[in-house]
């Protein structure tokens, strides 16, 4: 993956280019940092402010929409409160047709949960075996890897079906499960990682106490690697979440269906059935609270893992 | 999906297979064979079973064509050469929504990641207060799965149910016209923060040192935004633009709900939405030789974008 070009011609033409900003805004009082004016500041507030009824509205909408029963959700104030039903509403969606939701939800915790889980631990070993130990074809593993991460998820969706089909194992947890587990782009992170985080000198040492190699990278290499384990694994994790053309072509029994899946089954069924809309409407708002959640717990690593990848 | 950033020396590196140094002639022996293996293997197979090995059947079976015995007669698999790659390439409906993502990319992704160069400048400006407030929330929709901003956006858009009817009932925004452009928005609304937050990375990266000169000449956020920051994060642009592009050809889940919103989205509205409904005729063949045919075009528009780009950064 070389998308990413050399800054240093970049470098070279700052100089050149700075110097006739001179005029523009007139000298800044030396020795302190000038103050800026009103009008760009107000500007910049404002351009934010708009932007942020931009992506917050619907999710408000959605949180609004989900505390309504039926007549007011026609009937009132699309963006304000009028009876608060949003108990009611849960209740309904979970006594739907025997918790086929609360099912779905278990779903894609598995799928995406523990996928993600097993991915990382995997993408870990693999990529710290490429960093840290010397074998031959070291080099073509990873290179295959790499052209790994370029291969679109959706384009793989087709054939895995056809593969599946021929062993008969489609329409069940594993064939959404099992192709969730690689993680290509786990392994060049972590080995990338792993050369810059984990001291040889600390393994030698390790061996030294007799430690195994399997134990070390357990006890010791696993925890130096933290930061990109959790990146990989929120990467993962969103993927799985929102993995669509996987589940549309292997999935046909309902009560396997991630939850993203099933709202979709729901929504394409509205016109038929519609009490399913108040069903949809509170469905996504309970699916998404967990993954914004995690997001803002873990956004800390979130961008260490960004910026282990984007700065070098 | 968005495979995130990467690490361009390294990447670079293991291209040209300078990462490693040159093999000793001697002879040396492998330390820790057994556990090179044992972190290794598990991957490894999974790799070939789960993705090297469906990329080899993809372009098996598009190598193959359906022979029937009469018109009810049983059905064989035989060698068929490029056969489906000639349907391939006379299939309107098939180049048509490859056209259409070509025309939806062009528009979309420029907006969106000029919006989320925007936002990253800004906050990266002093200009600003309560930036981890805008961060955040900018940020919020990434957590939202695609199929479910599909839905909340097809709710927001329609004549009936939407908060903005006055808007809405004048404007449709589902029609055969707008519809595209209305997958456009959630797209945008869904991945901007996200690619805000790349480039925002690596305006961090830049070193304090680099304005100072620029701001004792009196260069205001304007100008220091434009002629340092911009040239700088280049890279990250770059990258976000073609993970921009390659999403765009995939695109699949945001239209395919859309289709309960829209009777203008049709099965074939997208590539992927074409190799599905080929494949669940069940045309599998023809299906599999589109997937190879997308793959491949995806690849090429990646590179052709990255050699005109690379070009430019060296003229």
């Amino acid at each position: 993956m070389s998308a990413v070009i050399d800054t240093e011609a970049a470098h070279g033409s700052i100089g050149s280019d700075v110097p006739a900003g001179r005029s523009r805004r007139g000298a800044a009082p030396a020795g302190r940092r000038p103050k800026e004016r009103f009008i760009p500041r107000a500007g910049a507030m404002l351009v934010m402010g708009v932007f942020t009824l931009y992506f917050l509205v619907p999710i408000w909408w959605l949180v609004v929409a989900s505390t309504k029963d039926r007549a007011d959700f026609l009937g009132t104030n699309p963006l304000w409160f009028a009876d608060f039903a949003f108990f009611d509403n849960v209740a309904a969606l979970f006594a739907y047709r025997d918790g086929v939701y609360l099912r779905w939800l278990l779903n894609s915790v598995l799928y995406a949960g523990f996928g993600a889980l097993v991915a990382t631990l995997l993408a870990a070993m693999c990529g710290y075996a490429l960093a840290k130990y010397r074998f031959p074809g070291r080099e073509a593993i990873f290179n295959v890897v790499l052209g790994g991460v370029l291969v679109p998820a959706t384009a793989l969706a087709l054939p895995l079906f056809l593969l599946f089909s021929r062993v008969q194992l489609t329409d069940t947890f594993w064939s959404v499960f099992l192709p969730s587990v690689v993680s290509p782009f786990g392994v060049y992170l972590t080995r990338v990682f792993a050369e810059a985080s984990v001291p040889d000198e600390l393994l030698e040492a390790s061996r030294l106490d007799g430690a195994g190699e399997v134990r070390t990278f357990f006890t010791v290499s696993i925890r130096l690697m933290f930061p990109a384990l959790v990146t990989v694994f929120l990467f993962q994790f969103v993927a799985i979440w929102n993995n669509f053309f996987l589940p549309l072509i292997m999935l046909r029994s309902e009560e396997l269906f991630p939850v993203t899946f099933g709202l979709y089954a729901w929504n394409s069924s509205i016109n038929q059935f519609p009490e399913l809309r108040s069903f949809v409407l509170v469905g996504a708002l309970l699916s998404i609270i967990p993954l914004i959640v995690t997001f803002l717990l873990l956004q800390r690593y979130w961008r260490t893992g960004l910026g282990t990848g984007a700065l070098k | 999906m968005t495979a995130p950033v990467t690490t361009p020396a390294a990447a670079r590196d293991a291209a040209r297979g300078t990462g490693a140094p040159p093999a000793p002639h001697r002879r040396r022996r492998i330390q820790h064979p057994g556990a090179i293996v044992a972190f290794v293997a598990p991957f490894g197979l999974l790799f070939l079973l789960f993705y090297l090995v469906p990329i080899g059947y993809a372009i098996y079976q598009s190598l193959l064509v359906v022979e029937r015995e009469g018109t009810y007669g049983a059905a064989t698999e035989v060698f068929g050469g490029l056969t489906q790659y000639a349907l391939v390439f006379q299939n309107e409906a098939f180049w048509t929504s490859v056209g259409r993502m070509l025309v939806f990319g062009v528009v979309q992704v420029p907006i969106m990641l000029g919006l989320a160069l925007l936002f990253a400048l800004l906050l990266d400006s002093p200009l600003l207060r309560g930036k981890k407030f805008f961060r955040l929330a900018f940020f919020v929709p990434y957590a939202v799965p695609g199929v479910i901003a599909a839905i909340m956006w097809g709710f927001l858009f329609s004549p009936n149910l939407s908060p903005f009817q006055e808007l809405t009932k004048q404007v449709d925004f589902l029609s055969a016209d707008l519809v595209l452009w209305s997958i456009a928005n959630v797209v945008t609304w869904v991945f901007v923060g996200y690619n805000m937050l790349i480039i925002y990375s690596s305006l961090l990266a830049i070193p304090a040192e680099i304005y100072e000169a620029a701001v004792l000449d009196g260069a205001g956020q304007g100008r220091i935004a434009w002629s340092i920051k911009i040239p700088l994060v280049r890279p990250a642009l770059i990258l976000t633009a073609i993970f921009s592009i390659i999403g765009t050809l995939q695109l699949l889940a945001e239209p395919q709900v859309f289709r309960s919103f829209s009777s203008a989205v049709t099965s074939t509205y997208t590539p992927n939405m074409t190799i599905y409904a080929t494949s669940s005729i069940p045309n599998v063949n023809l299906a599999a030789a589109f997937s190879v045919v997308l793959a491949l075009a995806t690849f090429v528009l990646s590179f052709t974008f990255l050699r005109i780009t690379r070009k430019k950064a060296e003229a």
